[in-house]
């Protein structure tokens, strides 16, 4: 049997994941493209991972981090916490005055027109 | 994930968090997918969020060294600035905003493989794969960067948001491209182990390079440089995750890469023009504006008081307004869904037409208009608003040029020749929100101004809007 390296499983995930983003992204109305592109801002504030993985993992042969790596990796923290958090936040913001306002306790039946219905 | 010497419990076992980052990912997806209607989106983005804060504590569950002061710093920073700012911005601010966060999101990419390279310069060297990642991450990532906060600037009127040209701008962003390419493959071929001031060398130019792709982009093309610098943010954060072997990383950073790409092909296409016109044309430099063929000067130009105006409009059945990037700039958002409040108790029919290239980034419009609490139902994208323009009474472009252009369909010299716009002098009558004669970003002249059935009402565009709103309300 031959196995896939992590190289090409990685691969794999990147071309598939792409393929995901293409066909749900397609789907999403103009009118909402700029959430979607505050949204995408969050999500890749996953680079925050990134920098948490690397802050304090001795399995992967690190040695000591110096002052200056410290700084890189805090930095990265700052910027990947901000994109999340602030994304996110943001995002909802936005998409809070898509709602339709009449009532906004009670969504749901109030609404009127919408082509959208939950698949 | 390799070994895990400290994973004592389940909870920290490799299987136990990757689970977690399955979850995570899957309902990030599930999330995006909310998006499809303003109703479902609300929703979808806190699952997206739910997701993301699944990654963060399943990240922070993996044994390590515990330095968890220096993330502690990290992430209160975060937040206080985060925070804030979030809730605070303007609608009509989020194109700066958005162009902060894909610079942010640059750096952070940038950093951890800087890092990175300082790991490996330090004596182990790595594989290929990991080589070959890294400094593509830490090239993208500046590139983002840079390029994002050139973006922000020209955004926040901070710098002149006109193209910026010298000669020989593209031999010099080439050579510095070469530059990069050729820092890049030492790198590599070296697996990373080139000397410290190389690795600096190549970040800067990857700095410099991305500032200077930015500055020679006009502020009407900033749909299409916002969607990019996105989708490349997406790229670098893609990347990131081969370089440290996650997973989560790289299916996030896809997904983002994914859609940025697709923002600008769409933005592309709402104008007609390729990418590389849009990147390296510097459309709308001062140098290109001569007048446009047939065209000499001023001409017959109408300029109607706000009384007439507002006349025309009570007594119109069907009304489309149009708004531009002039709308966001006076912030008249609210002054328009006053006036169309106006409108609508005397039974006119009010609709919002919307290109997709209005304003400064995809979906600008429609966001200032739902802050004003105009209802969903109502803005039309250009398809579905086309053929209204035949049936209607008014059409009050606010704010708005080069997308109503009728040089676009007809005038094959037109720099903007065979740019889908909005059909505004199609309508019986066309209504132009106008600070003064000057031309649009593209500094095309637009004959639309010329036309019979066009009359200019000048000044600023919230001005105007409250004034037209007072003399319905007296009628």
């Amino acid at each position: 049997m031959i196995l896939a390296s992590v190289l090409t499983t990685n691969l794999a995930i990147l071309v598939l994941a792409g393929f995901v983003g293409f066909i749900v992204i397609s789907k999403i109305p103009n009118t909402l493209h700029t959430p979607l592109m505050s949204g995408t801002n969050a999500i890749h504030g996953v680079v925050l991972l990134g920098a948490l993985l690397l802050i304090g993992l001795p399995e992967i042969g690190f040695p000591k981090l110096d002052a200056f790596s410290q700084a890189l990796l805090v930095i990265a923290v700052i910027f990947g916490t901000i994109n999340i958090v602030g994304g996110f936040l943001v995002t909802d913001r936005m998409l809070e005055m898509f709602k339709t306002k009449p009532k906004p306790q009670e969504q749901g039946e109030q609404e009127p027109a919408g082509k959208d219905g939950k698949a | 994930m390799s070994s895990m010497p400290l994973a004592s419990s389940f909870l920290q076992s490799e299987d136990f968090i990757y689970v977690l980052y399955i979850i995570a990912f899957a309902l990030v997806i599930q999330g995006l997918r909310g998006l499809v209607g303003p109703k479902t989106a609300v929703n979808g983005n806190r699952i997206a969020g739910l997701g993301m804060a699944i990654a963060v504590v399943a990240t922070l569950l993996m044994p390590s060294e515990g330095n968890w002061a220096l993330i502690a710093i990290g992430v209160l920073v975060g937040v206080i600035v985060g925070v804030p700012a979030a809730r605070q911005v303007k609608m009509t601010a989020m194109p700066q905003m958005v162009a902060l966060y894909n610079g942010a999101g640059g750096a952070a990419a940038a950093a951890i493989s800087t890092l990175e390279f300082f790991v490996l310069a330090s004596g182990n060297g790595e594989n290929a794969v990991v080589s070959v990642s890294l400094v593509l991450s830490a090239i993208i990532g500046c590139l983002s960067f840079a390029g994002s906060i050139i973006a922000f600037l020209k955004l926040q009127e901070l710098m002149t948001g006109r193209p910026i040209t010298y000669p020989g701008q593209q031999i010099v962003n080439g050579l510095i491209l070469l530059t990069i390419l050729g820092l890049a493959g030492w790198f590599v071929v070296t697996l990373g182990t080139m000397p410290v001031l190389a690795f600096v060398g190549l970040l800067i130019c990857a700095l410099l390079l991305g500032v200077l792709f930015v500055l020679p982009i006009g502020g009407a093309d900033m749909p299409v440089v916002i969607s990019l610098l996105n989708s490349f943010t997406g790229l670098a954060v893609a990347v990131t995750g081969f370089e440290i072997n996650s997973t989560l990383l790289i299916i996030c950073g896809a997904l983002v890469g994914a859609s940025g790409t697709l923002l600008t092909v769409m933005m592309g296409k709402a104008m007609n023009r390729p990418l590389t016109n849009v990147l390296f044309g510097a459309f709308g430099s001062g140098g290109g504006s001569e007048p446009a063929a047939g065209s000499g000067g001023p001409q017959q130009i109408r300029s109607a008081g706000a009384d007439d105006v507002a006349i025309m409009l009570a007594y119109a059945s069907k009304v489309i307004f149009v708004p531009g990037y002039g709308m966001a700039v006076a912030q008249a958002q609210h002054s328009v869904k006053a006036l169309a409040d106006q409108l609508e108790k005397r039974g006119v029919q009010v609709l919002y037409a919307i290109h997709p290239v209005a304003g400064r980034m995809p979906g600008h419009m429609n966001v200032l208009l739902a802050e004003s609490n105009v209802p969903y139902e109502q803005l039309l994208d250009m398809e579905d608003a086309n053929p209204e323009f035949s049936t209607t009474d008014v059409a009050l472009v606010i704010g708005a040029n080069d997308v109503t252009n009728p040089a676009a369909r007809s005038v094959k010299s037109s720099p903007i020749y065979g740019m889908p716009i909005l059909d505004v002098d199609k309508a019986a009558n066309v209504i132009v929100l106008k600070r003064s004669m000057r031309s649009g970003f593209a500094g095309i002249d637009n004959p639309l101004y010329e036309m019979p059935n066009t009359s200019m009402l000048f000044g600023d565009a919230k001005a105007s809007v409250d004034a037209l709103t007072s003399a319905v309300k007296a009628l």
